[in-house]
């Protein structure tokens, strides 16, 4: 036990570092993931097409490739364009551009069938009553969606949640990471890695709790909610 | 002519040689009205007549392909986007919507809003009014129609008749200058028709000016003052509805009342 106390604050400064990305990937995730819906949704297809082709490309490869791909890629792209000045990328801004990004490709099919799941009736007599486009998005389509969509979304956070442990290994200080240096010092690989899985599972239990929470404050209105 | 029962007001709106095309089919094929305050204008006509469309046309939720809306004299003005006919300025369109509440056969009061909220929605965000005034406004239509109890219920907590009685004071709660009404008791349960209807009789006793897509012959007899006849997009008979519907003019609107007379 004594190996787990001396460690805990380092442990806990990892804790705090993998929240904050998870945290960062879903608030760029799901503005990433609402446009490109929306995108999706527009009749117009020099809009919707490419929407479509990103998503399914990013959907179709390995996230840990996406990481590789902007942390080692986009440090390679920067010093090819900006020579010995290319600033740097972090480990903490590459995990956040690619969690954040496939999040939003996951999140924007999500969103795609949340507002289609709005009947157009209801958006009609929005218009009927001289809403404008702009209104019946805001004070209709937009409280509706939440009720089909945070399930799925729900899921995609704790997806999110676990892939920040895919950060770790190009260099970010997160729980993982902490626990694998703890772990190789003490020579307590059990013990720690145990107590990381630990971090994780209490971040993930109290989400899904916070998670039902929202789901039934979203269902309200809606015949056979609990 | 003047309509008998009319208290001929002035025009509150003029539809003139509306035509409307889907693809190839031309469903409406010219039609005009003229509704005066206070008039009550039932529209008749078997399905595919484009008695619908027709309502539908006057609040732009279709455009019309040609033809002109005027509400209380005022043109809806109409341009061109992307070689196909539409309204030249949204906000004109969104302004005399506001005027021209329309109730809907399928209800389609709003999910996600309490009742209350559902008649206070557009007061607020369309008309511009405060949240107490449009408060008040919406419990004293609520309760002119008969569900003041419901307010803090969601629509999917009330009867078909109870949910259309709401979207009734929705429509009440903007002062439209005319009501629309597309087949607002086709979706009811034969039991709770009357409710509603009662309700709608009682609105054109008090004078507003209502158009009405129906399909209830007594309504249009014994509240509308103009029954209009809608058969495959054109206007096949019209006139005041006691003399129109014991005597029509046309063979189809003949046909037409013996089959829904059975």
């Amino acid at each position: 036990m004594q190996p787990v106390i001396d460690y805990l604050p380092l442990l806990l400064q990892g804790l705090a570092t993998t929240l904050k990305l998870a945290v960062s990937t879903v608030i760029v995730g799901l503005i990433l993931g609402l446009l490109l819906a929306l995108a999706k949704l527009s009749p117009r297809a020099w809009l919707s097409r490419p929407a479509f082709w990103v998503t399914n490309f990013l959907r179709g490869i390995p996230e840990f490739l996406v990481l590789l791909v902007i942390y080692f890629g986009g440090t390679q792209v920067l010093g090819q364009v900006f020579g010995d000045k290319a600033p740097n990328v972090s480990p903490f801004l590459a995990g956040l551009i690619a969690l954040g990004v496939i999040f939003g490709a996951y999140a924007s099919e999500t969103f795609r069938a949340a507002f289609q799941s709005v009947p157009r009736g209801q958006i009609e007599a929005g218009r009927a009553y001289g809403f404008s486009a702009w209104q019946c998005f805001r004070y209709i389509q937009m409280p509706q969606i939440w009720r089909v969509a945070i399930p799925g979304l729900g899921n995609l956070w704790q997806g999110s949640v676990k892939d920040t442990a895919l950060v770790s290994v190009v260099g970010l200080d997160d729980v993982m990471r902490k626990a694998q240096q703890a772990a190789q010092t003490t020579r307590e690989p059990f013990t720690f890695y145990l107590v990381a899985s630990l971090m994780f599972l209490i971040i993930t239990l109290i989400s899904m709790w916070l998670i039902a929470k929202a789901e039934k404050r979203a269902s309200r209105g809606v015949a056979g909610a609990r | 002519m003047t309509t008998s029962g009319s208290p001929s007001g002035q025009l509150a709106l003029e539809v003139t040689g509306i035509r409307k095309t889907f693809g190839e089919q031309e469903v409406l094929k010219g039609i005009s009205l003229k509704a005066h305050e206070h008039d009550v204008v039932a529209i008749l006509g078997s399905s595919g007549s484009g008695k619908s469309t027709f309502l539908r046309c006057i609040n732009l939720l279709e455009t019309p392909t040609a033809g002109e809306v005027r509400v209380k004299g005022e043109l809806i003005k109409m341009g061109t986007r992307h070689g196909a006919p539409a309204p030249a300025d949204p906000k004109q369109v969104d302004r005399i919507r506001s005027k021209l509440a329309m109730v809907f056969q399928q209800f389609n009061l709003w999910q996600h809003m309490t009742i209350l909220e559902n008649v206070t929605a557009a007061q607020i965000h369309v008309l511009g009014r405060g949240k107490a005034e449009a408060a008040e406004k919406a419990e004293a239509m609520l309760a002119k129609v008969g569900v003041a109890d419901k307010r803090g219920h969601y629509p999917s907590q009330l009867s078909g008749g109870q949910q259309q009685r709401v979207a009734i004071a929705r429509a009440l709660a903007m002062d439209p200058e005319v009501m629309l009404f597309d087949e607002p008791t086709s979706a009811l349960d034969p039991e709770l028709v009357n409710e509603v209807l009662r309700v709608m009789r009682g609105l054109a006793e008090e004078g507003r000016t209502m158009l009405v897509v129906t399909h209830e012959i007594g309504f249009a007899r014994e509240a509308a003052n103009k029954v209009m006849f809608l058969h495959k997009g054109v206007v096949e008979d019209e006139g005041e509805p006691r003399a129109l519907l014991a005597n029509p003019n046309s063979e189809r609107f003949r046909q037409f009342l013996s089959g829904s007379l059975k």
